[in-house]
This record gives C-alpha cells, structure tokens and sequence, in this order.
C-alpha cells in the first residue's frame, strides 16, 4: 500500500474586482497532487469565504505567465486570477 | 519596472526614445483618460496591476512588435490616480517607413488591452465607482475583434 504524495501548497493572488469579492489579494490553498489550474480555483471557491463569487472559469495566470484551467501545477506555484483586463 | 510608471508620461520624450537617423516615419499612440462612458459622467480614474507580470507581458509584446516589423518600439503604462486628459498609455514606434510603423503601433495598443494585467476604476459624477469589465463593452469588444485579423502587409 503506497501513501498518498503530499498536498501542493499553492498561492493564489486575486486582484481588482476579484480582491474585493473575496476581500483578500492572498490565499494559499492545498490541493491534492497532481492538479491542475482548475483543481485549485475549484478548492478555492469551495474553501475561502466569498470565492464563490468568483467566476468558475477565470482567466488565469501560473508564475506570472498567462496559463489555461487545464495546466498542471506544482508544489510552491503562485496561481493569479485576473478579472478582465482594462489596461490602455 | 521599465513599462509602468507611477509618474506622468510624455509621449513625445517616447519618440525622441526611438527616433534615429534610419527613421523614415515614427509613429504614436497616445490613450488619454476622457470625462465620460456609456453615457456617464466619470471624474477620475485609478489604474491598478499585476506588476511584475504586466512588466513582463508588456516586454513580450515589445518584442513581439520589434520581431513581425522592422521596428523600434517603446511603451509606457501609467498606474495610481489619474484625471481627467492624464495620458494613461503611450507608443512610440519608428521604422524606415510608414507603413511598419502604423502596423506595429495598432497591434501594440490591441495586444496591451488584452494581455496586460492591468485594471480600471472609474470614479463617476454621481460618487459611484466601478470596476471597468472591457468585455461588456460595445467598442473594446469591436477594437478585440480586429486583432484577429492577419496584419496588413506593409507597401515600403
């Protein structure tokens, strides 16, 4: 019988309108491994009081780089979850 | 922090940035905050980001530019409290012709509105705020929709 592999301990940056429905910018977040940029938004909606507000289907950001829901992640990754960009 | 700035900007200093004696034609991009949106009133603005990624995404899509054109290309975004006619963001682009240099200065400003993480509160007349969702809006959405064009060719 093999163990189960350690929890990923992933950091989750919200921004904007985001930061305020969740009133927090920070949250770290456990997931089981492997999982995926999905996984941790989903653990995230069903945890953090008011991330259920959050869409279901954010864009998304893994280490500063535009991702998509499906990427993997891996222990230490920081996930951003960007509301629609109004830059320019 | 090379592409956002906490300070005004001055669009013409960006051009002087790219400006050499092989530039035929240089072109600008100015975005200037405007006292109005879907028929409100809007007093102020108050841009926010994801620093170091926008940094980053901006620098991408300098690239970007510099390698699909034969081009130099500068960029500046601003961030914090803005008024009403502040310059939000600034392009500079210059190349041997005009024709490189229009081209690449459209795809920077269309690919900074939608890869940059960057974010618009708008301050209304009425003391409302409001968090700026550009997908909801008729003239952005029309603005994406062209960047899935192919570039036009450029005629030297």
């Amino acid at each position: 019988m093999s163990s189960a592999p350690p929890p990923l301990r992933i950091r989750v940056l919200l921004f904007a309108s985001y930061a305020d429905l969740v009133s927090r910018e920070e949250v770290e977040v456990l997931v089981p491994s492997p999982a995926t940029v999905a996984d941790v938004i989903a653990r995230l909606r069903a945890d953090v009081p008011g991330a259920h507000r959050l869409p279901d289907r954010p864009l998304a950001a893994v280490n500063q780089v535009h991702g998509r829901l499906t990427d993997p992640v891996a222990d230490r990754d920081e996930v951003a979850l960007l509301p629609p960009m109004a830059g320019g | 922090m090379n592409h956002l700035t906490h300070e005004p900007i001055e669009a013409a200093w960006l051009a002087r940035q790219v400006a050499g004696a092989e530039s035929g034609g240089i072109t600008t991009f100015t975005g200037v905050v405007r006292n109005h949106q879907d028929g409100r009133s809007v007093t102020r603005l108050e841009y926010s980001a994801f620093e170091p990624m926008a940094d980053a995404e901006c620098a991408r899509i300098v690239s970007e530019a510099e390698s699909r054109w034969p081009v130099a290309v500068r960029l500046r975004h601003r961030l914090g409290q803005l008024a009403i006619g502040d310059v939000a963001v600034a392009i500079a682009v210059a190349g041997a012709h005009r024709g490189e240099a229009f081209d690449a200065c459209r795809y920077v400003i269309e690919e900074v509105k939608q890869r940059v993480p960057i974010w618009k509160k708008e301050f209304y007349a009425d003391n409302t705020v409001a968090w700026v969702d550009p997908t909801k809006r008729k003239h952005d959405v029309d603005a994406a929709a062209l960047t899935e064009r192919p570039p036009v060719v450029s005629a030297p």
